[in-house]
């Protein structure tokens, strides 16, 4: 089967007074009807790597890569009116924190309804039972009050879903979660997480689940990218994590406190300069 | 070392009255580490606010070192006696003070001598050598604030420190380097500590016992080989822990 999104070779620079800045460097992998995860720790790349794939790099930043094709079309660097088409229709992003992501003084359901109609051409009415029937799917007991409610009057779990809920409404291929459950607490966390599992069972879509958090990723996805200094480091399936082989990955693993295992000191993560420029020794598709 | 018996802790007035803590109540030895565990709201970040006096509105009893405190004013030996470190570096920092001026400035205000040799000593306490003296907190990384925001609390020479959530702005590899700093100074100069997060594991790493609170309500206290074995009594502490140690699919 082909791969619903492939990437070969994606860079991200940035110049800068000192010389160009490269965020992304040299980034492959193809995505299919699965839950990717990307972990790395801030400066890593990987929330731009997944701004690359939106087209959302703002200039001056550059993007290039030899292969960026979602079903086989190419979408590097499509000029913006084109763009607009796909971002929303057949890929989207959640963000981290819905205080910051949700427009304060449009109601929840505007926002909803807003990018249906853009992508579907749906009546009003329409977008107004969509955007309901969303709510319900992401699980909010009261649909009709939360679609009449601002930002401000609902909670940080229940923004959380409603984003999940706007993103999710145009039907997209492709969902790119950027820390979607950070900012929440472990209970509302996991509510999240079986919404989003189960639209990806149920959808059959893509999901790029962007996060620091390796035990989460672990345990969540299906597949795991380990990022570092803009290169994916290493490559494993989600359950065998704890057996990974690149030092980085063990030295992350190493310096969580963990209640199963009491220890004196935490292990801290001694970086080799190899690990940006050595060979990478896990095999990426299609042997590259 | 500190005692909290009967703790409420309210915003506003009535009607729109909101309270944040009720009657929680709670001591620490001097020497232990304590932790307070909750979700978002559970008031955990407030007992500590109300401790050092940022908060005023509040009705109980709070002793510390034998000494109580009251309302909002704070004497100078409670500042010598306790000090806070807070959740996020970037934010707590000046950040037109340089380190040089952020550590100055604190041990000109505890009435401190030998102010320089001082600053040389706080820097090498917290692992930061002297070349960061003249530095400005955007040339610090996270960590590297966090270490400045710690020597800042240490300048008073305190016994108690409070802290909150001192680790969850900072990758796990800067957290594991800022954990063992803390542990060190804990050993080396017999501190006191209360530390608030959401995360188990850190403070089933950091503290002997810790409190589970909800809703404002101290639920259950614990030591941290209940949290570490599963065996909490009650049943919302038994879930918290649950829902942090994995992600079940449903």
């Amino acid at each position: 089967m082909s791969p619903l999104l492939s990437l070969r070779n994606l860079r991200v620079s940035f110049p800068t007074r000192s010389g160009t800045f490269d965020a992304v460097r040299g980034v492959s992998f193809d995505l299919g009807r699965e839950r990717l995860g990307v972990v790395g720790e801030s400066g890593s790349g990987k929330s731009m790597t997944g701004r690359a794939i939106l087209g959302l790099v703002r200039p001056p930043g550059r993007v290039s890569a030899d292969r960026m094709e979602l079903d086989g079309e190419s979408i590097l660097n499509l000029p913006e009116r084109r763009m607009r088409q796909l971002r929303g229709a057949r890929i989207s992003m959640v963000m981290q924190d819905p205080k910051f992501s949700l427009n304060p003084v449009m109601t929840i359901g505007r926002q909803i309804t807003e990018g249906y109609r853009l992508h579907s051409g749906q009546s009003a009415a329409a977008a107004r039972q969509k955007a309901l029937d969303m709510l319900e799917a992401v699980q909010i007991r009261d649909p009709e009050r939360v679609f009449n409610a601002y930002p401000h009057e609902i909670s940080g779990g229940m923004g959380q879903r409603v984003m999940i809920a706007m993103m999710l409404a145009p039907d997209p291929e492709i969902l790119i979660a950027d820390e979607p459950t950070s900012a929440l607490d472990v209970s509302v966390r996991n509510e999240v997480l079986n919404i989003m599992d189960k639209l990806v069972r149920d959808r059959g879509m893509g999901l790029i689940f962007i996060s620091h958090d390796l035990n989460l990723v672990g345990q969540f996805c299906d597949r795991v990218l380990i990022m570092y200094a803009g290169r994916v480091v290493e490559e494993l399936p989600a359950r065998e994590l704890h057996n990974a082989r690149h030092p980085y990955t063990r030295g992350l693993l190493d310096s969580l406190p963990r209640l199963d295992r009491p220890v004196g000191r935490l292990a801290v993560l001694q970086r080799q300069d190899s690990w940006r420029d050595a060979e990478i020794t896990t095999p990426l598709p299609e042997g590259l | 070392m500190l005692t909290v018996r009967d703790l409420d802790v309210w915003f506003g007035h009535p009607p729109d009255r909101v309270d944040a803590v009720s009657a929680a109540s709670f001591s620490v030895a001097s020497g232990e580490s304590f932790g307070l565990v909750g979700e978002s709201g559970s008031g955990k970040s407030t007992i500590l606010r109300a401790i050092t006096g940022l908060i005023g509105t509040w009705s109980g009893t709070i002793t510390v070192d034998g000494q109580p405190v009251t309302g909002q004013h704070r004497s100078k030996a409670f500042h010598k006696t306790v000090q806070m470190v807070f959740q996020d570096p970037y934010a707590s920092l000046h950040p037109r003070h340089s380190v040089d001026r952020v550590l100055s400035e604190t041990l000109h205000l505890q009435g401190m001598d030998q102010i320089d040799r001082r600053i040389t000593a706080l820097l090498d306490s917290v692992g930061l050598g002297r070349g960061f003296r003249f530095r400005y907190p955007h040339q610090l990384s996270g960590g590297q604030r966090q270490r400045v925001a710690i020597a800042r609390a240490l300048a008073a020479e305190p016994r108690l420190l409070l802290l909150d959530e001192p680790t969850s702005a900072l990758d796990v590899s800067v957290q594991a380097e800022i954990l063992n700093l803390l542990s060190d100074l804990r050993r080396e100069r017999g501190l006191t500590y209360v530390m608030v997060s959401h995360d188990l594991a850190v403070v089933a790493h950091m503290c002997d016992r810790l409190a589970v609170m909800r809703a404002g309500r101290v639920i259950e206290e614990m030591p941290a080989s209940a949290l570490r074995a599963g065996t909490a009594v009650s049943d919302y502490a038994r879930a918290l822990i649950a829902a942090s140690a994995s992600y079940q699919p449903a």
